[in-house]
């Protein structure tokens, strides 16, 4: 089969204290390819840990993942991952960023070449291919980060908050051109986001997902990354199914704060 | 032993007293100088640039940058207060009062044993520090009295017995003495000055002479800087014991790169092997913060048992110095690694191998230049206190060698030199450093 299959996974930590923490309990997800996927929730739900399974980075106390029938045992270049900042070389220029993959993989360089220049034109840096990354400011980087993730040529693309540290303008730029690639490449797409408005504008479907343990609470198809792509997200943003769907998902979240607090201050 | 104490804290408060003292002077010339710039500066200053706009520059640690025209006269208030202390010929009329050089006299009045009084003149002749040419005067040996002229030769800045009534007629009777110089009264144990400095009748009457020393240091203490400078331009030419200046630097510079180079060689790939492996690093640990706090030089003597005074001791000395703290500035960079660059490496498809030399290597790069910055530092100074405890040829023995012979200005000219090398050595690292690593600290 083809596409991403979450079985029955389950991450269960132990502390020092002896306790056990159901980081994530029983997640099961089939996500087909070129889908676009986002996952909210409040801090501590898992998200990130599942990220980092689906990454390979974790491996599961239960169940497994594969994709496209083979299981994941580790991380690997067809799962590429775009980190939330930090994670780009600042001893390499951006063109050598952005082509590291292919280069790891000993493609010739003349391919790679014409691959990163592509690149460079899909996120909008045309001519910052020879600058060094700490001259760039967070959004180029993100950018960079993203072309760096495509050049790979991944069937999945993972995305770890990767617009939380941008202003609000930089911000929205940024959504439009997640939902551009994600248009032109037709690749999967599985972003972790802390936004309510970034998970309905980037997601077809929308996962929410509930703490202690980390659970799917509630799933969502929604219309508006079909409507964003190549459109002005704000107008997306005042259709009113948006605010209906917002109001709801902003509520539920707000529920399981208000309940984790509650929680903590009985213990 | 308590009272020993006391006493170095006594010696102690005199000193902080002194620097004290000196750091004022100092600080009151700054002031000064500070004072007269911003008198010249306040006429051209031109709005240019944010930081002329800025209302708080107080505490605004940006708004701080290294006034150049202070660093300059800062070193030119070092060389100025050094030509006055030694009475330097460089600052023309500026001198303070140096030691007495030259011919000078007093008289002294004698009471004998019969209760008479009579004068007679002696004749002092104060020599330069190392002059062997000058003599006493001739005396006339004319005489108005019982008592007679005498002649004394005193060295700068020393002091000279002299029984003035050795000569007199009945001098050597009991109830003969001296009892006045210059018609001031005087009895044992006392001082009293004359023209060129003071006279201390000791307790049995002699007269010790004693020049005046002015204000200023002796040579022998510190020399004025165109001494020192000429002393270098000797050196330069000539070098010191058979050996040139240049080779005496050379051998330090050498024995510095070598043991450095060394400590670099095993260091990286110790603190590496700590940084990436559980059991290496639990292995390494105890050794290496064991050593890490054991200063270089309390290894001397164990190098000195162990490998003599050749070379081979003073290059392993540099190479333990060194090897600590490369081993411990590799590790410090693969632990500063961020997790997210390894991670995501690994999932653009990097083997382990190219992790390593992609990936931590170069993260690893600034942590190791500032570790070698200090190295480089912590060898300099090493090398040079090898060199004093044991060497043929090095900068440090040239000093050690010198200071034997009391040629202060021979070790003045090597600190200079070891200070600006030093210098020179760290200038070059940073630049190096700005070269090689460009995006440290910009992460």
């Amino acid at each position: 089969m083809t596409g991403l299959a979450i079985d029955n996974v389950s991450m269960v930590f132990e502390l020092p204290n002896g306790a056990d923490v159901h980081a994530l309990n029983d997640i099961n997800l089939k996500i087909g390819q070129g889908e676009l996927m986002s996952v909210l929730g409040p801090s501590g739900c898992g998200k990130t840990t599942l990220l980092n399974i689906l990454a390979g980075f974790l491996s599961p106390t239960g169940g497994e993942i594969t994709l496209n029938g083979d299981v994941v045992e580790g991380p690997d270049s067809k799962r590429g991952m775009v980190f939330q900042q930090g994670a780009l070389f600042e001893w390499m220029n951006v063109s050598k960023n952005i082509g590291f993959g292919p280069s790891m993989a000993g493609v010739p360089q003349a391919e790679i070449d014409a691959k990163v220049t592509e690149l460079l034109g899909i996120v909008g840096l045309q001519d910052f291919g020879e600058k060094m990354i700490y001259e760039l400011s967070g959004g180029m980087q993100q950018r960079v980060a993203l072309a760096r993730c495509l050049c790979n040529d991944p069937d999945v693309i993972l995305m770890d908050e990767p617009l939380g540290a941008l202003d609000a303008l930089t911000r929205e730029k940024m959504q439009s051109l997640v939902l551009d690639i994600w248009k032109k490449t037709g690749k999967t797409i599985i972003l972790i986001t802390h936004s309510v408005e970034e998970a309905l504008l980037l997601g077809e479907r929308l996962i929410v997902m509930a703490p202690r343990p980390g659970r799917i609470h509630k799933e969502y198809k929604l219309p508006f990354a079909e409507m964003g792509v190549g459109a002005d997200l704000r107008e997306v943003k005042r259709h009113p199914d948006f605010g209906v769907k917002r109001d709801e998902i902003l509520s539920m979240i707000w529920d399981m704060e208000e309940e984790i607090m509650g929680r903590t201050e009985d213990a | 032993m308590f009272e020993e104490f006391i006493e170095a804290i006594g010696v102690s408060l005199w000193m902080i007293l002194g620097i004290a003292v000196i750091f004022a002077i100092y600080l009151a010339i700054a002031t000064t100088c500070w004072f007269i710039y911003n008198q010249v500066h306040k006429r051209q200053r031109t709005l240019r640039g944010m930081a002329s706009l800025k209302t708080v520059s107080f505490g605004d640690e940006s708004s701080v940058v290294a006034n150049r025209i202070a660093s300059v006269a800062a070193v030119i208030a070092v060389f100025f207060l050094w030509g006055l202390a030694t009475g330097s010929s460089l600052l023309g009329p500026i001198k303070l009062p140096g030691a007495f050089v030259g011919e000078s006299s007093f008289e002294y009045t004698a009471t004998n044993a019969a209760g008479e009084t009579d004068t007679a003149t002696v004749y002092v002749t104060v020599a330069p520090f190392g002059d062997k040419e000058t003599k006493a005067q001739e005396l006339s040996g004319e005489a108005d009295g019982f008592a007679l002229d005498d002649a004394v030769l005193v060295t700068e800045r020393r002091s000279k017995i002299l029984k003035a009534q050795n000569n007199d007629e009945g001098g050597k009777e009991d109830g003969y003495a001296v009892t006045a110089i210059d018609g001031q009264p005087i009895a044992p144990g006392d001082t009293v000055p004359f023209a060129d400095g003071e006279i201390l009748m000791t307790g049995k009457g002699s007269l010790s002479v004693r020049p005046s020393s002015g204000v200023t240091m002796e040579a022998l203490y510190l020399p004025p800087p165109e001494q020192v400078w000429k002393r270098f331009l000797d050196l330069n030419a000539n070098g010191y014991q058979n050996v040139g200046l240049w080779e005496n630097v050379a051998w330090s510079l050498i024995r510095v790169v070598i043991g450095f180079g060394l400590g670099c060689l095993f260091g990286i790939p110790l603190g590496f092997a700590m940084g990436l492996n559980s059991w290496m690093r639990g292995w390494f640990d105890p050794i290496v913060e064991f050593m890490r706090p054991v200063p270089p030089l309390a290894l001397i003597p164990l190098i000195i048992i162990w490998f003599g005074i050749g070379e081979q001791g003073k290059i392993s000395l540099l190479f333990l110095a060194a090897l600590w703290i490369m081993a411990i500035a590799a590790r410090a960079g693969v632990s500063g690694v961020n997790l997210s660059k390894v991670h995501a490496a690994y999932s653009l498809g990097a083997s382990k191998r190219q992790v390593m030399t992609k990936v931590i290597l170069p993260n690893s790069l600034p942590e190791i230049f500032t570790g070698a910055r200090v190295a480089m530092g912590v060898c300099w100074g090493t090398v040079v206190a090898a060199e004093l405890v044991a060497a043929e040829k090095g900068a440090g023995k040239m000093i050690i060698a010198a200071s034997k012979f009391q040629l202060t200005d021979i070790v003045i000219v090597g600190i200079i030199l070891i200070g600006v090398i030093g210098f020179g050595i760290d200038i070059l690292m940073r630049q190096a450093e700005k070269v090689l690593v460009p995006w440290k600290g910009k992460g």
